[in-house]
């Protein structure tokens, strides 16, 4: 049967419901748990095995030795691609994805994030010069 | 004296058709939105659209003629703001009228598109080009469907004044029925002479970028787009004056009715859009020719016979 | 106005991607066209030669936004076949249901550009909402909306709980409700059916003759689908049928893209349902073969091809993608014949391109003062390749070609 205007009953129910926009920077949408965003080092964990450094495809990562037993990671976000290999491959889940995906920068030595040896929390920008 | 120039420029001139344009497009663009279930523009969008045009640099191609360029968006905006003036608003007299004043206002509303015609060929882009040519072919396809069936009223109110017809159909509101065919083939139309869907085909933005408006920026385009939109409201004021036979002749309620009944055909405008795809340039002419015109000719000839069985 | 050649891109609003198409107009009646691609290559094949297998996975997975599963599934099944790994059923399973999830989105997402090149935005606006229940479970199963990362060496990376496979049941209800009610839409409206029927004819004889593919080449009655005639991952398991049409133009090709979405339903009803218990994966050597493999896989837009050679090392020797826009571009211009211009953006629309996964390497011979002279053909390019290989030490000279 073919008709003008096919879509009309659809288009004035329409009016009357709620809009399916989402008002994405004012109210955020819960991330699923496999979320793969952000990544976050844990110092304390990592034996060193760069298991990570071999299996990133966009070369990410740098894993140094500062001392016995001790490592320090650094990430550099501007070239992750998100795929989270690293997380699988570490045998001792040093590494973690996190649900922070707002990772859009004007500068560019922000992109690179170093979570110093062994210490617990992750400093950021410790290379930063002064501006 | 006093009276008429407040009215040519505030009231229902240029101040009001401009405040109702911009207003005009809010609500359109609302309406298209929440119908494909979206949110739409906050209200002063279409302002600050307006505004973010004025202080934009206008570019004018090489290749045009600088003069034309810059003159034809003065003229679309003119030339629909004067069609205000004939057309009764919130009571039965329009501002002027004299016998034959809706011809006038059909072509003063012609001019606009004529603008925009001589805008797309003087950028000697070839979209605005080809954007140009189609607004010329699709004038000739719709225009005479549209003053059919503006004129099919007019025959039965014995009248060519549109406040000489909207005297007649405030006496006899019931008559204002036998057109609903004319009320139909105008509604489609005018969508044509607003180049909206199913009719943008002059500015369709997958096939040509902006049609005739490409090379236009600036300042330019905002005079065109202000254009556009009291164009709309005129055009709905237009319709609603040949084929609504509500008035109150009082003025703040009369002011109401009037703007009621505009968003009534603006509504009309946004769901006609929201529900068809654009047509190619032949289905649009064959459409005009086939459907539109016989419609409004078969509405002239049952007024012609009513306006011998009535008056 | 006499004859004029007008460009549709490389920047055009009608194309989501830079590619040229210059065409020649009398009036509105198309003259003649011509196509030109090559202007997003980004070395990707190149790349992967220079990166391990599972390295090379995620690179090829960016291939292409839409069709991200596609790629990767297409490369990681060669490699599994030179390796001779046996994926356990359940990874199959979960690999296969995000390949129709994944043509799900890739068709809605059509409907709705098919929509707004003709200007039939309120269909756009409708059908990509109802995508949005097929990205929403897209990223509860795998993490992400676009590029899923659900592959691993010898098997799926992730595991479907009961609660997801609930959950996607759920959404293939609401999706067949919506599917139906476009299905009704393109056979009622009149405007659309206008645009859409007798727009870009493309009768069997040319579809075969240009080897078109997928949902292009079944809308002309071309009845393939490597679902069906060349069954992988847990496809010959499944029962579904293939759509194929007789209108020929683009109302066949939405009438089977359509047609498609009904049965991905199904097909992710049955896995769902059907869903193996076990281990998702098995462990993937690192190194692997040699050994070259061709594999074959059905994207949303038609037949993906990838061809891998592997040395026994840790990286492939060579990886070959073949997208499917490459074998549908083509019959662009067969279809366009005596066509309108208004009918370009949806006809270009109507093979659902893909620019960026059909660039490969666009190779130039220079003059000696720098101009390119065009491209070699089929002689020129042995003689150069023999010449190439002589300075890397073996001599193809004698090789005869069959």
């Amino acid at each position: 049967m073919i008709k003008p205007g096919a879509m009309l009953r659809e288009v004035l129910r329409h009016m009357a419901k709620k809009p399916a926009t989402e008002q994405y920077p004012f109210v955020k949408k819960e991330k699923p748990p496999k979320f793969r965003g952000k990544l976050v080092f844990y110092a304390e964990k990592c034996i060193g095995c760069n298991m990570c450094v071999r299996d990133c495809p966009a070369n990410a990562i740098k894993i140094t030795k500062k001392g016995d037993k001790q490592f320090e990671c650094e990430i550099m976000m501007n070239r992750c691609i998100f795929c989270a290999q690293c997380v699988d491959s570490c045998p001792r889940k040093a590494l973690e994805a996190t649900k922070e995906f707002e990772l859009a920068q004007l500068d560019p030595k922000k992109f690179k994030v170093v979570y110093e040896a062994a210490a617990p929390k992750p400093v950021e920008n410790t290379e930063k010069k002064p501006e | 004296m006093l009276e008429s120039i407040f009215q040519i420029i505030v009231f229902p001139g240029f101040v009001f058709l401009s405040v109702a344009g911009v207003f005009a497009e809010y609500i359109d663009r609302k309406l298209y939105a929440r119908f494909q279930n979206r949110q739409g523009p906050p209200w002063f969008q279409p302002v600050a659209d307006f505004i973010k045009l004025l202080a934009k640099e206008d570019i004018i191609p090489e290749e045009a003629e600088p003069k034309l360029f810059s003159a034809l968006p003065v003229v679309a905006l003119t030339a629909a703001v004067t069609a205000i003036f004939y057309i009764p608003t919130w009571g039965l007299n329009a501002l002027f009228s004299f016998e034959g004043d809706l011809v006038v206002v059909i072509y003063l509303l012609t001019i606009p598109t004529l603008a925009f015609f001589l805008g797309g060929w003087t950028s000697t882009s070839l979209y605005a080009m080809i954007g140009s040519v189609r607004t010329l072919t699709q004038l000739f396809a719709y225009e005479v469907p549209l003053f059919m069936a503006v004129l099919a009223p007019a025959i039965l109110a014995d009248s060519w004044s549109l406040s000489g017809i909207a005297a007649y159909y405030s006496q006899n509101p019931l008559r204002a029925l036998f057109n609903l065919p004319a009320f139909f083939v105008a509604l489609v139309a005018i969508q044509g002479k607003l180049e909206r869907v199913p009719f943008d085909i002059p500015e369709a933005e997958t096939e040509i970028v902006a049609g005739t408006f490409t090379e236009y920026s600036g300042r330019l385009l905002a005079y065109f787009r202000m254009a556009i939109d009291i164009e709309m409201v005129v055009c709905a004021a237009l319709l609603s004056a040949v084929f609504v036979p509500l008035w109150v002749n009082a003025p703040a309620l009369g002011v109401i009715v009037f703007l009621v009944k505009l968003l009534v055909m603006i509504f009309l405008f946004a769901l006609f859009r929201s529900i068809f795809a654009r047509l190619r340039i032949d289905q649009m002419v064959n459409f005009c020719w086939k459907y539109l015109a016989p419609a409004a000719l078969f509405q002239l000839a049952l007024n012609f016979i009513l306006k011998g069985l009535l008056n | 106005m006499g004859k004029v050649t007008i460009p549709i891109g490389p920047q055009h609003p009608a194309l989501k991607e830079p590619e040229s198409f210059a065409i020649t107009l009398d009036g509105e009646k198309i003259v003649h066209m011509n196509v030109n691609i090559g202007y997003n290559h980004r070395g990707i094949e190149k790349s992967c030669e220079g990166r391990t297998y599972t390295q090379a996975m995620y690179i090829l997975e960016r291939v292409c936004g839409i069709c991200s599963h596609t790629h990767a599934t297409c490369f990681i099944q060669g490699v599994e076949e030179i390796a001779g790994l046996e994926v356990p059923k359940r990874g199959l399973y979960i690999r296969t249901m995000i390949a129709e999830l994944e043509r799900m989105h890739s068709h809605l997402l059509w409907l709705g550009v098919a929509g707004h090149e003709v200007g039939f935005d309120t269909l756009l606006m409708y059908s990509w909402r109802d995508r949005e229940i097929v990205m929403d479970l897209l990223e509860l199963v795998s993490g992400n909306r676009v590029n899923y990362g659900m592959n691993v060496l010898g098997g799926a990376r992730r595991d479907i709980s009961p609660e997801q496979a609930k959950e996607i049941l759920k959404g293939m209800d609401l999706l067949e409700e919506r599917t139906k009610y476009y299905i009704q839409v393109a056979s009622e409206e009149v405007t659309l059916i206008k645009r859409l029927s007798k727009v870009g004819y493309l009768s069997h004889e040319d579809a075969l003759k240009l080897g078109t593919i997928g949902p292009t080449g079944r809308a002309s009655g071309v009845d393939t689908d490597t679902r069906r005639d060349d069954p992988y991952a847990a496809y010959p398991e499944l029962k579904f049928k293939v759509v194929t049409d007789n209108h020929n133009d683009v109302y066949g090709r939405v009438i089977v893209r359509l047609g498609e979405l009904i049965e991905s339903y199904n097909m992710v009803r049955q896995l769902v349902n059907n869903l193996p218990e076990g281990p998702i994966s098995v462990k993937a050597p690192r190194k692997i073969g040699p050994g070259e493999a061709v594999s074959r896989y059905e994207a949303p837009r038609g037949e993906d091809i990838h061809y891998i050679k592997a040395n026994g090392t840790e990286k492939p020797e060579r990886v070959k993608v073949r997208a499917p826009t490459l074998a549908n571009v083509q019959s662009v211009a067969k279809m366009l014949e005596n066509g309108y211009l208004a009918d370009v953006p949806i006809v270009i629309a109507a093979i659902d391109p893909c620019f960026s996964c059909t660039d490969r390497m666009i190779f130039s011979i220079k003059n000696p003062d720098g101009k390119a002279t065009g491209s070699m053909d089929w002689k020129a390019l042995r003689e150069y390749s023999i010449e190439w290989h002589k300075k890397q030490g073996v001599d193809f000279s004698k090789a005869k070609i069959r």
